[in-house]
């Protein structure tokens, strides 16, 4: 059985349908992308596989736990959410903690460890991120890339099941993207599932097994990312995607006269040498 | 008559006397103000409507009304309505009707601390699975704390000018000691100025108080500022 599903979802917010007829599998371990126009109800949808956002029909299932529309029970929302975490395109740091308690905030607060034990992992974590030094900084002090890599420091250090993005690169600025983009491919390889909402189409490509195209609150085409996010073939989803190939380009960073074109993110291929 | 400036001097180690009942007034009134004002809030914001609505009207209320009109209700108004308040003290009935009208003051002040934390930091948190007392205890409570300081420092002010108000109970506080001694020695003018300068004093010390509580709460929130100062000196050097 597939680790997350969703069956005939819709979610409506007065009398807008902001998405309809949605049916949709992802199997554990595996990478999605979801692209689509803005306002087409990408955001909405993770929302909805974490419960943040209530279905207005239609069943989630995460885990074996399922939420259907019509009795939405705080219990189950509750187990959905101790296997799956939101990463925010605004971060979302706890204001008030320093940027290692709020990577302890999920064990402790959660009772999954004591203080002792928890600080080790989230020292270990932070450090894995290569974040130790700002440890004991408050988030307002932090660069968008830190905050955002202690956000994925957060979310993955209750090692949950699934992981859900949602567009964490686009508040930042171009020389930030990189670092973060190269942390969440670092996750890919530990066989986290997780589900990004991205205009980074190059980086989707290359990490992403599936793609998801949504518009109108739709699920318009799925399949593998190779294929869904093709810049060669022809209609809306591909004219899409050069749209978005287009806009990487015109980054501030890579207007300059330099030719040298830096990569957006670096994968690491650990053992694969 | 000439303003004397021996009587005035000696007016201060009399009247200072009163200082630590003034602040006990305002002090003790604040506390019940948090108290009952931080309760009422979590009604207002979580509570069933018509509770939410009660708690509109307390505040409509006591905001509404002379806190002069309000002392006396509570002094000589409820006795006549209830034992239970029969020969309740005038201190006692003062501190309740000012922490009382106060506390519908911090209603607002509380509501909005609350209110303004960003919704961002809620969701983090029910994304990480936190129960809602968690959230609002550990999350939206510090923040809000610190959102609603000033706000609620400020009206402390308040306060501790209208303890003057209670010698109209007969509370002999700083202000009623003052009357004392201005209709003894009919020199008016030396004995408010005094008890005036008294009370800006006890003010000026306490808003230096709250300030320096602010910076040190806040500290967490603000970016190094030496740094950002360093960086524009060095850039402004290079030009
Ligand atoms: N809380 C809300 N109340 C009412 N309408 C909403 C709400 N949230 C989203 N919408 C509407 O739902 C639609 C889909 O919004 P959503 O944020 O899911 O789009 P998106 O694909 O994430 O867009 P973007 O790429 O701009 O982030 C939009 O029309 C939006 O206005
Ligand atoms: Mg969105």
């Amino acid at each position: 059985m597939s680790l997350i599903q969703i069956s005939n979802l819709a979610v409506q917010f007065s009398q807008h349908k902001v998405l309809k007829n949605i049916d949709l599998t992802f199997e554990e371990g595996s990478v999605t992308a979801i692209v689509g126009p803005s306002g087409s109800g990408k955001t909405t949808l993770l929302r909805t596989l974490n419960l943040l956002q209530s279905p207005s029909e239609g069943t989630v299932t995460v885990a074996g736990i399922t939420v259907d529309a019509k009795h939405i029970s705080k219990a189950d929302v509750h187990k959905i959410r101790s296997q799956s975490t939101m990463v925010f395109q605004q971060f979302n740091l706890f204001k008030n903690l320093t940027a290692l308690e709020n990577v302890m905030s999920p064990l402790i607060y959660n009772k999954l460890a004591g203080f002792d034990e928890a600080k080790a992992i989230a020292l270990k974590v932070l450090s894995d991120f290569g974040l130790e030094s700002i440890a004991d900084q408050y988030p307002v002090t932090l660069s968008g890339g830190q905050s955002q890599r202690v956000s994925i420091a957060r979310a993955i250090v209750a090692k949950p099941k699934v992981v859900l993005f949602d567009e964490p690169t686009s508040a930042l600025d171009p020389e930030m993207v990189s670092d973060v983009l190269t942390t969440i491919a670092q996750l890919a390889q530990q066989h986290i599932t997780m589900v990004i909402v991205t205009h980074e189409i190059e980086f989707a490509r290359q990490i992403a097994n599936n793609a998801i195209f949504v518009e109108n609150g739709e699920v318009i085409a799925q399949g593998p990312a190779n294929k869904i996010l093709s810049t060669k073939g022809t209609g809306r989803i591909a004219d899409f995607v050069n749209s978005l190939e287009n806009r990487v380009i015109s980054t501030p960073q890579q207007t300059n006269t330099s030719e040298v074109v830096t990569p957006r993110f670096r994968l690491l291929q650990s053992g694969a040498n | 008559m000439t303003f004397s400036w021996t009587y005035f001097i000696g007016l201060f180690p009399q009247l200072i006397k009163y200082i630590p009942l003034s602040l006990f007034m305002a002090v003790v009134a604040m506390l019940i103000a948090v108290i009952v004002g931080g309760l009422l809030t979590l009604v207002q914001l979580y509570a069933a409507k018509p509770f939410q609505l009660l708690v509109k009207l307390y505040v409509s209320f006591f905001r509404g009304v002379p806190t002069l009109v309000l002392l006396f209700i509570v002094y000589y108004g409820l006795p006549e309505i209830s034992p239970t308040f029969k020969g309740i003290s005038a201190l006692t009935a003062a501190i309740a009707g000012l922490g009382v009208k106060q506390s519908a003051y911090l209603i607002e002040i509380f509501r909005a601390g609350i209110t303004s934390v960003d919704e961002g930091q809620i969701e983090a948190g029910e994304t990480l699975n936190f129960s809602f007392t968690r959230i609002f205890l550990s999350i939206i409570l510090p923040q809000a704390a610190l959102n609603a300081l000033p706000a609620t420092g400020n009206t402390f002010v308040s306060l501790l000018k209208e303890t003057s108000l209670a010698f109209t109970l007969g509370v002999t506080e700083i202000f009623a000691d003052g009357k004392l001694l201005a209709s003894a020695s009919l020199r008016f003018f030396e004995v408010y100025v005094a008890v005036g300068l008294i009370y800006w004093v006890m003010i000026i010390i306490y808003t230096w108080a709250q300030k320096y509580v602010e910076d040190l709460l806040s500290k967490p929130y603000r970016r190094v500022v030496a740094n950002v100062v360093d960086s524009d000196q060095q850039s402004s050097s290079a030009i």
